[in-house]
């Protein structure tokens, strides 16, 4: 894309010679990292002790620099050691997060990955609140050929998710993703009715189980900070997935997210397609906003 | 989550009332604050620096240094300035041209653009319009059925396409069963796309070109954050827009993405989208979108005392 490599040509040029550090080299970082949404917080805790070396007369290196810069960043970029999906008979992936992140997309790409490799999956519609929510996932079921466990617009959330689950126990499915609505971590209700759900599905199967991921859109700026904050202190999310990296955006506020919430980044969307969900790579990521 | 933009100034300026007199240095300390809480609100990096250097100039103006509230003439400052670059009047539609008049949608994925089509037709309607309601979205899947579902709701007519009709035969059939049904407005639904996918974007180009709207709405998402200014530069040199619907307001994002995009495309905002309802949508006022930018509720009460 065109600002990726304007981006990244304006790096080339920062750090093509070797030089030394100086205060418009670190206001042209500032810049960068601000532009990729890494926000200011983030952007000044790591720029400010530098720029007081520099004031005090230390030389430091643009590579130098640019790799401490790096480090810092892959640093904050939480890791994770369970697996995925978690064990269980079924396991249980619920998805959430703000109105059109990207969450029903996104589960048809996962339950297309997990087909691939072998598990059985069923989609769940518990999104019964937004029109044509149940026929877009259903959609997607027959796109991906797998089944989708649905209620009737307006039916009661936990009701189909007990369903969902209760078939996949009966029938040996091995992973249950769980499509909800959209709906804004501001909103008291809608966050009580996340809990409910949660419930639900703490009665059928065990916590270890259970994998709740919040969906981001990587065109969102520092309001990502308050949806994870709102989210993981009604319910406990467990992983961060990032959709929409196809456009110019660099999803910079992950980074954030990530470190002030401990979540790790498990896939990133790059498209519409079933086929466009990827692992998440910590190196190409900071790359992307740190180009060599 | 933020710490507000007049507890900030406050602070920074309660160091100078000790000192009785503001100087210059002094006030740059204090835009310092202002900039930063800007960027913390999304406000493009580079709309906030000519946007701090505009109030520069007037901080740095006597009615501020001889001021005895200068901190409060300095808010009331970067205030008109944003209420100004927000776009002074509030301003209507424009439903001329030949009849029926037809409003075009765009906007990146998810924006909610679907849900603003239902809103508008809503909102028209209780102004003793006759809107009718087409989907150009035949990519999505279930997009046409959410469309239709939305707007029977809102109980407004709506073009059910045929199967393998195109966005163009579908949009001009729209129109032709509008105007046999005496329908004033033609309300166009279109996919969401990035300003980046060239197929997509020439398809809009092509639609607009075709059909003429009267207005050509950039549907954006009140979350955005700095890549706002690129997905609407793109959208408005591409295929021109004539105004901005702000969706997603009732949150508790800060919404600098509005002042971006504005600064970037010059279009006024026109509507905001304030919940899922059908009629969770209002007329635009740049005041309250102002204080919300600056983290500040009661910035009038603040500005009186100027
Ligand atoms: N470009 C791009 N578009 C995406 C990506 N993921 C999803 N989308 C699109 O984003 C829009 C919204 O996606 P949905 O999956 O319906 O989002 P959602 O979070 O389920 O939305 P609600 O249920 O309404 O809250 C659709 O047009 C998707 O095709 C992605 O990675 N890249
Ligand atoms: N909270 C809130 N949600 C909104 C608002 N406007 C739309 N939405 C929601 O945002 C999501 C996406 O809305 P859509 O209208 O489907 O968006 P779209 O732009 O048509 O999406 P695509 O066609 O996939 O590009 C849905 O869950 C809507 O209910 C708003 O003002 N506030
Ligand atoms: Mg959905
Ligand atoms: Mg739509």
């Amino acid at each position: 894309s065109k600002t990726k490599k304007f981006l990244s040509e304006k790096f080339s040029e920062i750090f093509e010679i070797d030089k030394i550090v100086d205060l418009k080299t670190i206001e042209e970082l500032e810049e960068t990292l601000i532009l990729a949404d890494v926000g200011v917080e983030t952007t000044l805790a790591l720029l400010d002790p530098i720029k007081t070396k520099i004031l005090q007369g230390e030389t430091l290196t643009v590579k130098e620099l640019k790799s401490f810069l790096k480090e810092q960043l892959i640093s904050f970029l939480k890791d994770t050691n369970k697996p995925f999906p978690p064990p269980g008979n079924p396991s249980v992936l619920f998805f959430l997060g703000v109105n059109g992140v990207g969450k029903t997309t996104t589960i048809a790409k996962l339950g297309k990955i997990l087909k691939n490799n072998g598990y059985s999956v069923l989609l769940v519609a518990a999104d019964t609140f937004r029109a044509a929510a149940i026929d877009q996932l259903k959609t997607w079921g027959e796109r991906i050929e797998a089944p989708v466990c649905a209620l009737q617009e307006g039916a009661d959330p936990g009701a189909v998710i007990y369903q969902g689950i209760s078939y996949a126990q009966k029938n040996k499915i091995d992973v249950v993703l769980i499509d909800t609505a959209g709906r804004l971590h501001t909103k008291y209700n809608l966050i009580e009715e996340l809990k409910k759900m949660v419930k639900v599905i703490n009665k059928l199967v065990p916590q270890e189980s259970q994998e709740n991921i919040l969906v981001l859109d990587a065109t969102t700026g520092q309001n990502a900070l308050s949806q994870a904050q709102h989210f993981s202190s009604a319910i406990p999310i467990h992983s961060v997935i990032i959709t929409k990296m196809d456009g110019t955006a660099k999803g910079g506020i992950a980074i954030a997210v990530s470190h002030k919430y401990n979540l790790p980044i498990r896939f990133i969307g790059l498209g519409e397609k079933p086929e466009d969900l990827i692992p998440f790579d910590k190196n190409s990521f900071v790359s992307a906003i740190l180009p060599d | 989550m933020f710490e507000s933009l007049s507890d900030r100034l406050e602070s920074v300026f309660k160091k100078f009332r000790e000192k009785g007199k503001l100087d210059s240095d002094d006030i740059k300390k204090g835009l310092r604050e202002v900039r930063l809480a800007l960027l913390e609100a999304d406000v493009n990096y580079k709309v906030v620096k000519d946007f701090i250097s505009r109030v520069e100039n007037r901080a740095l103006s006597s009615e501020v240094i001889e001021s005895l509230t200068p901190f409060q003439q300095i808010i009331k400052i970067v205030y008109e300035e944003l209420v100004k670059t927000l776009g002074g009047e509030a301003k209507g539609l424009d439903l001329g041209g030949a009849k029926p008049a037809k409003i075009l949608l765009a906007g990146l994925q998810g924006s909610g653009k679907t849900t603003t089509a239902a809103k508008l037709a809503k909102f028209l309607k209780k102004k003793g319009h006759h809107p009718l309601l087409v989907s150009a979205d035949i990519y999505r899947p279930a997009a046409i059925e959410q469309l239709k579902i939305l707007a029977q709701k809102v109980e407004v007519p709506f073009y059910e396409p045929k199967s393998n009709e195109k966005p163009l035969e579908i949009v001009k059939n729209a129109i032709e069963m509008a105007k046999e049904n005496g329908r004033d407005i033609v309300i166009i639904d279109t996919a969401g796309r990035l300003h980046i996918d060239e197929d997509l974007m020439q398809e809009l180009i092509e639609l607009k070109k075709t059909f003429n709207p009267s207005e050509v709405l950039l549907v954006a998402d009140a979350m955005m954050g700095q890549d706002s200014v690129n997905v609407a530069k793109i959208f408005n040199e591409r295929v021109g827009l004539t105004g901005i619907i702000l969706t997603k307001i009732e949150g508790d994002a800060r919404g600098g993405a509005a002042l971006s995009i504005k600064e970037v495309t010059g279009c006024p905002i026109k509507f905001l989208g304030t919940g899922e309802k059908l009629d969770a949508f209002e007329v635009f006022y740049p005041e309250r979108l102002a204080g919300r930018i600056l983290g500040m509720g009661d910035i009038l009460t603040l500005i009186e005392k100027a």
